[in-house]
């Protein structure tokens, strides 16, 4: 069989599953639509809450940023990682117990405004906006590789296909929709990795491959060495150093991980589930499931970055493999025969300082869907990897869509423009919503505002981590902080980090002019700081909150008392 | 009334201890380890296999322990939820 024959049966074989569950789950009330009635299983739930969270950035992109640019890669996995650990001690119990569906909800009803709210659906919009654009760029990326055509074709038919099941299931069917997707996405994942973990260090694991020997064309040393090796020759920094300054490091991280925790989507997630209690092992199977495929990431970076270069360097053109040319037709590779050789020549800025020119460029992206073919491995493998890519970047995208469309049908419509909605009308506005924040997404998937997905995403986070966040935590964990603290504070943050990253990404700003080294990724984190300290220098001159807050903090700080199951609206 | 607001004023107390507590380790393993204590660790910390420490708990160690804090926060609470349920029984 063709390649194309098994990308067909794979990919068609997980689409009828995915559909055939969003139709027999099908929403039938707003309470269904937003929070899949609440009575989903921790155990499922975490896997659906792991589909969702781990989008296509992570999935395509995440492995092709740690092979480019080895430990400074580390952001990401411990970024998205650990941010889920601040998701789950210092957000999702209270805001569960509080019982309301959405994050505006809580901001809404704790700063007591309308404002506040309003302030907070408009955050909740950017902030899946930017998110999704990175999500349908991905779906982009892997219908374009997958039946050869331009990128732009691809992300309509991911988006076609996102609004057909997300707008129709609501969350109750994207809830076990997602279970299936973690699984193929599971395998996807971990399976080429095994396959090449035994190629090239001879371990099943790729988790010790990674820490073993390289034992392919007969040498023997460290693993890891082999990658310094390939990278300093080649006139890279090593692998295993990285090139970002250490501030910039430490703050993506942070902004990453705060940004983690103030996702209106991933919150939501654990609505679906029926008490506090049920949240926390919930958590915990999520954080497995997520770590299955986080601590394989560097493995599948580290594996390519090889392949790559043993495949490639030096190899004249036309005993290229034949992958090699497939990947220049859909241009995530090219080569230009500077010095006239007929070889292919890959070269980092420090041997470019010497004089050898660099011939080979590729896009990060590429990496994870390359690194099969890479390594020869059988088609049924390469195609079980396609199905894992779609699904990676179908359940982000529909989970995002689904807040997205909650945030203007609820939110904005229901809560404030016109408070006598049917239940009906409201899930009305929900799909329409939806297909309008779809085609705005398909846009800016056509035309990214980054290079490269993770960074996209990256910029989401950004914007969460600055907003979110603080007006979150300090809603939980301070009695006095006030409204008009909360709004100046979050209008501060976000104001500041949008402001930052459109300069740098679209106004012409450069390097040198960076605040103390922080890139536009990583400028979330000083956004955050300014939220906190401008909310609470703005709270200590105005009046302290109603005692209903009071009462409304209490209730969500205790177990016991009214634990309201997601309620109806 | 009195009594009550003292059982939940201990309750908050040791959650936020709980909290603190995993959080410390958090930034230590993740921050700390992987990022601002990195290099220090990978000359004089015993690498894993063939990976220098630090590069180790930025790349894998931090992931793990993430998974451990989580396990921890679980059974904590449900531990300190059952001390303020005693709690309640008692000045019933």
């Amino acid at each position: 069989m063709t390649q194309d024959t098994w990308n067909f049966i794979f990919i068609g074989l997980s689409f009828a599953l995915y559909i055939g569950i969003a139709v027999r789950q099908r929403a039938g009330s707003t309470k269904e639509y937003y929070t899949a009635g609440g009575g989903v299983s921790p155990f499922a739930n975490g896997m659906a809450t792991a589909a969702d969270w781990m989008s296509a950035a992570t999935f395509i992109s995440m492995a092709g940023l740690l092979a480019t640019s080895g430990y400074d890669g580390s952001r990401l996995l411990m970024g998205w990682t650990g941010g889920f650990v601040l998701l789950t001690v210092l957000m999702v119990p209270f805001l569960r117990k509080f019982g309301k569906a959405t994050v505006p909800d809580f901001i809404g009803d704790r700063y007591y405004s309308k404002t506040a709210r309003l302030v907070a659906v408009v955050c909740a919009i950017f902030i899946c906006l930017t998110y999704i654009m990175g999500q349908m760029r991905g779906v982009g990326v892997v219908f374009s590789t997958l039946f050869e055509i331009e990128i732009s074709t691809g992300v309509w038919v991911g988006g076609a296909i996102v609004f057909f099941y997300a707008g129709l299931g609501g969350m109750k069917g994207i809830t076990y929709t997602q279970v299936a997707q973690y699984c193929v996405m599971a395998f996807a994942y971990t399976i080429p990795a095994i396959f090449i973990a035994m190629t090239l260090t001879g371990n099943v694991i790729p988790q010790f491959g990674f820490i073993g020997d390289y034992s392919a064309n007969g040498e023997s040393l460290p693993f890891l060495d082999k990658l310094d090796n390939i990278n300093t020759q080649l006139g890279f920094a090593k692998y295993t150093s990285g090139s970002l300054p250490r501030i910039d490091m430490f703050c993506i991280t942070a902004a990453l991980m705060c940004g983690t925790a103030g996702l209106p989507h991933v919150i939501v997630r654990f609505f679906t589930v029926k008490n506090v209690k049920a949240v926390r092992t919930s958590a915990c199977w999520t954080l497995v499931f997520i770590a299955v495929i986080y601590l394989t990431a560097p493995t599948i970076g580290g594996f390519s970055r090889v392949n790559l270069i043993e495949k490639l360097q030096d190899t004249p053109r036309e005993e290229a493999p034949e992958w090699f040319g497939h990947f220049e037709k859909t241009g995530y590779m090219s080569w230009q025969d500077k010095n006239g050789d007929g070889k292919i020549q890959h070269f980092g800025p420090e041997r470019e300082k010497r004089g050898d020119l660099n011939e080979l460029t590729f896009k990060p992206d590429i990496m994870v869907m390359a690194n099969p073919y890479m390594g020869g491995l059988p088609k049924w493998v390469i195609a079980l990897l396609m199905a894992g890519c779609i699904a990676a970047a179908l359940s982000t995208a529909a989970g995002l869509l689904l807040v997205l469309s909650t945030a203007i049908s609820h939110d904005l419509m229901k809560k404030v423009v016109k408070p006598d909605l049917s239940d009906k009308e409201e899930i009305r506005y929900a799909r329409l919503a939806s297909l309008g924040a779809l085609l705005v997404a398909i846009y800016f998937g056509i035309n990214p505002p980054a290079t490269f997905i993770a960074k996209t995403v990256a910029f989401a986070f950004g914007l969460a981590a600055s907003s979110f966040f603080p007006t979150l935590l300090m809603g939980i964990f301070s009695r006095r902080m006030n409204k008009e603290g909360a709004i100046a504070g979050m209008v501060a943050g976000i104001g500041f980090t949008l402001a930052y990253i459109i300069y740098f990404q679209f106004m012409g700003g450069t390097k040198d002019q960076y605040l103390f080294q922080i890139s536009p990724e990583g400028i979330g984190f000083l956004g955050m700081l300014i939220n906190f300290a401008v909310a609470f220098t703005v709270a200590r001159f105005t009046p302290a909150p109603p005692q209903e807050v009071s009462e409304l903090v209490d209730n969500v700080r205790f177990p016991g008392g009214k634990e309201t199951a997601a309620q109806d609206h | 009334m009195e009594k009550t607001k003292t059982a939940k004023g201990r309750y908050w107390r040791a959650h936020l201890r709980c909290v603190g507590t995993l959080l410390l380790i958090w930034f230590l393993t993740s921050f700390g380890c992987g990022i601002l204590l990195r290099d220090w660790l990978d000359g004089n910390f015993p690498s894993v296999g063939s990976a220098p420490f630090g590069f180790w708990m930025a790349q894998q160690g931090s992931i793990i322990s993430f998974v451990l804090i989580l396990l921890g926060y679980k059974f904590w609470m449900e531990q300190i939820e059952s001390k303020l349920e005693q709690n309640k029984e008692e000045t019933k």
